[in-house]
Parts: structure tokens; sequence; C-alpha cells
């Protein structure tokens, strides 16, 4: 699509920066933004655009890295699981080398575990076709972008009579997640830049709730360098309006800037999917910990389907990696740059924890590309 | 994780349709998008569209842009 190309033209991203600067003048206080979702926090990393804003906006990665707020049990049980000789796991790549309290997937598969990256989970369903004698368990990590995709592969199995092939359901939901952080007190974030690809499956009006609870500007934007700009404008302009001491405040909006495939209502098809596979329920975020509604299972008629009903993984107490500051990083409090292990013990090649492992973690992506 | 890439729909068979990603064609599911045609664009995530892209769209921000800053320079 040839026109996507212009939002990457340097003749408009140039201005706007320029538009961005002049308007950041007018703020009375730093702005705090931060970039909900782990493919933001890698693209901004990769245009170098963090250090092209004005010094008094920040962008601070936020907890949408998959793989990084993935609790340290359930990375625990994943590494269980990999060990069983009647099991196949099947995961994303990202899941791979995350350090569990004592092993990870990577190592087990070098001692023989029978693992396999996959890039759609509608090959680990393959994999379930040509292996009637395993059990074959996809790792299901994701937010709502991924869920619907993993559950549509689930219901394609489930209609082709596929009875072998189970999930490890580790899914998240964003808008609780949200609310949590901004009711930290820990936390300090003045807007939101929205995950654009969550967005396509929840819908921009999805963020109305926060929005008005906190009032905080929220901004849905694309992955172009363009778009991740306009979004920042979107939350600075809201912010300087809203300096001004008028009796009639303006409130603070969600604003969609990123329409030509978010819509307010969503993807209907995929929530009806969710709906009728998965019911709410409490969760634990790593460094966050239990967030109420955050997490998802699947229903009753369903369960089946999930491998922890078909097999106990036990794995007793789990730990978090030592001197590892994930948690905080996670919740915008810390920088990378802040953990002491940052580049010399931990880095992409050794990793300490899960931040460094996944592509999208912010420790990956300063490491790769922001690196002081 | 949540990386998806735009790609065009040169054929559709049912659930599936077979795009064409950066020059490669491969098949994704298409049943959070179910009627896609030919010659449209998708987002694909993880072997799946997730959704149309709206080339109209995506043409009238950028030019909308285009014009605005334009303009801004013929006044400075
Ligand atoms: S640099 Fe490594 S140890 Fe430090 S917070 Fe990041 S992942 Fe954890």
């Amino acid at each position: 699509m040839q026109v996507l190309k212009k939002y990457r033209n340097p003749e408009l991203i140039k201005p706007m920066l320029n538009e961005i600067s002049e308007l950041s003048q007018k703020l009375d206080e730093e702005l705090k933004l931060m970039e909900v979702c782990g493919t933001h926090t890698m693209a901004i990393s990769k245009y170098g655009l963090r250090s092209l804003l004005p010094k008094n906006i920040k962008l601070l990665s936020g907890p949408g890295c998959p793989v990084c707020v993935t609790s340290q049990q359930e990375i625990d049980e994943m590494i269980a699981l990999s060990k069983m000789p009647e099991v196949i796991v099947t995961t994303f790549g990202d899941m791979i080398k995350v350090p569990g309290s004592n092993s990870s997937l990577e190592k087990e598969k070098s001692r023989g575990a029978d693992i396999r990256i996959v890039y759609s989970p509608l090959a680990a369903v393959e994999i379930a076709k040509e292996n009637p004698e395993k059990i074959v368990v996809f790792l299901a990590v994701g937010f709502e972008t991924t869920i619907p995709v993993i559950a549509a592969a689930l219901e394609e199995a489930i209609e082709e009579g596929i009875d072998n092939f189970k999930l490890f359901v580790a899914h998240k939901l964003i808008p609780p997640a949200l609310e949590a952080l901004l009711n930290d007190n820990e936390v300090k974030i003045d807007g939101l830049i929205c995950p654009g690809h969550v967005s396509i499956m929840i819908g921009s009006k999805a963020y109305e709730e926060v929005v008005n609870r906190y009032d905080l500007p929220a901004i849905v934007a694309g992955f172009e360098p363009l778009d991740i700009l306009d979004g920042v404008k979107g939350a600075l302009k809201q912010k300087v309006e809203a300096q001004v001491e008028v009796e009639d405040k303006v409130k603070a909006k969600v604003e969609n800037r990123y329409g030509r495939v978010v819509k307010d209502e969503g993807n209907q098809i995929a929530q009806d999917l969710i709906r009728r596979l998965y019911q709410v329920v409490d969760t634990a975020w790593r460094g966050i910990g239990i967030i109420p509604n955050s997490g998802l299972e699947l229903r009753d008629e369903y369960a089946e389907y999930e491998i922890r009903n078909v097999i106990d993984l036990d794995v007793g107490d789990s730990n978090e990696p030592q001197g590892c500051s994930c948690g905080e990083i996670l919740k915008g409090i810390k920088l990378p740059y802040d953990c002491q292990l940052f580049g010399d013990v931990c880095n992409p090649q050794h990793p300490v924890g899960p931040c460094m492992v996944s592509s999208e973690g912010s420790c990956a992506a300063y490491y790769k590309y922001d690196r002081r | 994780m949540c990386l998806a890439v735009p790609a065009e729909v040169i054929a559709i068979d049912g659930k599936h349709a077979v795009v064409d990603l950066n020059g490669n064609r491969t098949e994704v599911g298409i049943k959070l998008v179910p009627d896609v045609e030919v010659g449209e664009y998708l987002l694909i995530h993880a072997g799946y569209a997730i959704n149309k892209i709206d080339a109209q769209e995506a043409k009238e921000r950028i030019e909308l842009l285009e014009e605005f800053y334009a303009g801004l320079e013929e006044i400075s």
C-alpha cells in the first residue's frame, strides 16, 4: 500500500516535530506520556523518536509486552509442561528465552524437550493434526490483539475434531491494567498513547471510562513514525488546552488517530468470539500483582481445552529474577537505565528478566537502539 | 507481539484468503474479517486478518497533514 509509505516521510515528520516543539513551550510542567504497547516502544526506539522530542516530553513504556507481564509462576508452569514426554509445546518465539525460576523453555529444548516455535496458532493446530498421539499445547499469551486470533484457531481445531490441541491460557486484558496503574500512587502519567492493534479489537470507546475517571488524554495511534508523533501531538494539545484556567475546563478525551484500521466500536466478530469462549477472571501480572478482571479463562463448555485442566502442573514457589526491575519498568516508574544489571550483566544474549528477552520489552528496545 | 502487517488480498477461499505480504504469497485466516474482497488491504497478525485497512481514510489523513504543513510553510 503506497500511501502508508508517506507515514514515514521526513518532509512531514520535520514540521510535525517543530509543531510539537512549539506547543511544548507552553507546558507548565513536564508531560509524561505512557506508550502502553510494546510494539510502540519498539517503534519509538527504532525511529529514535525519544531523542527527537523536546526535553519536557517524556515517553514511558507501559505494561504492553505480553511476555514481560506473564507471571513467573506461569512461566515455571510452561517450563514444567515442556518436560512432559507426551506433550509438544508450541509457542511464539518471544517466550522461549524467558528465564523461569530454574530453567527456560530454550534450556529444556536443548535438553530434548519438544518445543516448536510457530508464527501462527494455526500452525500449532497443524502440528496437532500431524501428531495425534501427542498432546499439542499452544502457549496462549497476548492481549486483545492476539486473543481472538488464538480463539479462532481453537474454534477451527474444535470444528475439525482435533481434540489433542490444547491451550495454556495466560491472556491479559489492557483496560483493567490501565485502571490498576492509574490507581497506583507511585505511577505518574499525564496521558496515554493507546495500543493501536489492541484498539482494533476493543474499539477506541473502550478507553472512555478510564479517561473520564482519571481525566487524562488517551490517543489511539498507529505505528509509523508520523502516527506516533501525531499521537504525542494529540495528547500535548489536550494538555496545553486544559492548563488554561477557565470555569468550564475542557475535559480530557479519547482521540482515535488511527482511523484507517480502528473503529470506535472495535471488531464485533472478535469480541463475540472472545465472549463465546471465555469468561473474565482476576489474574496476576508481573510487577503489578493481581488485577481484578484482567484475565480470561475458557468457559466450562470449553474447559477440556485448557491444559491445566488436563494435566496437573504443581511448580511450588516461583522466584522472580534477583535484581531485575522489570516490574517497575512495566509501570513506568523506572527506565531500563535505572537497573544496575542493564547492559553488562543483562543483555539480549544473557537476559536476566523478560523485559530483555522479548524484542518488545523496554530493556531490549533500549539496549538495541537507545543505549547511552 | 501486537505487530501486524498490511497485505493485499489475492484470492479468497472460504475461511482463508491468499494475500500478498511484502511480495510473498501466504494464506491467512479471515474468520475475524469475513467479508473481504480481492484487491482490498488487510492487516495481518499471527496468521489472521484482524481488520481491513481503509485506504481512503489513510489517504485523506495524510493529505490533511500535507496541506496543513504546506500552508504553514507559505505563511513563514
Ligand atoms: S535490564 Fe535485565 S535485569 Fe534489569 S530490568 Fe531489564 S530485564 Fe530486568
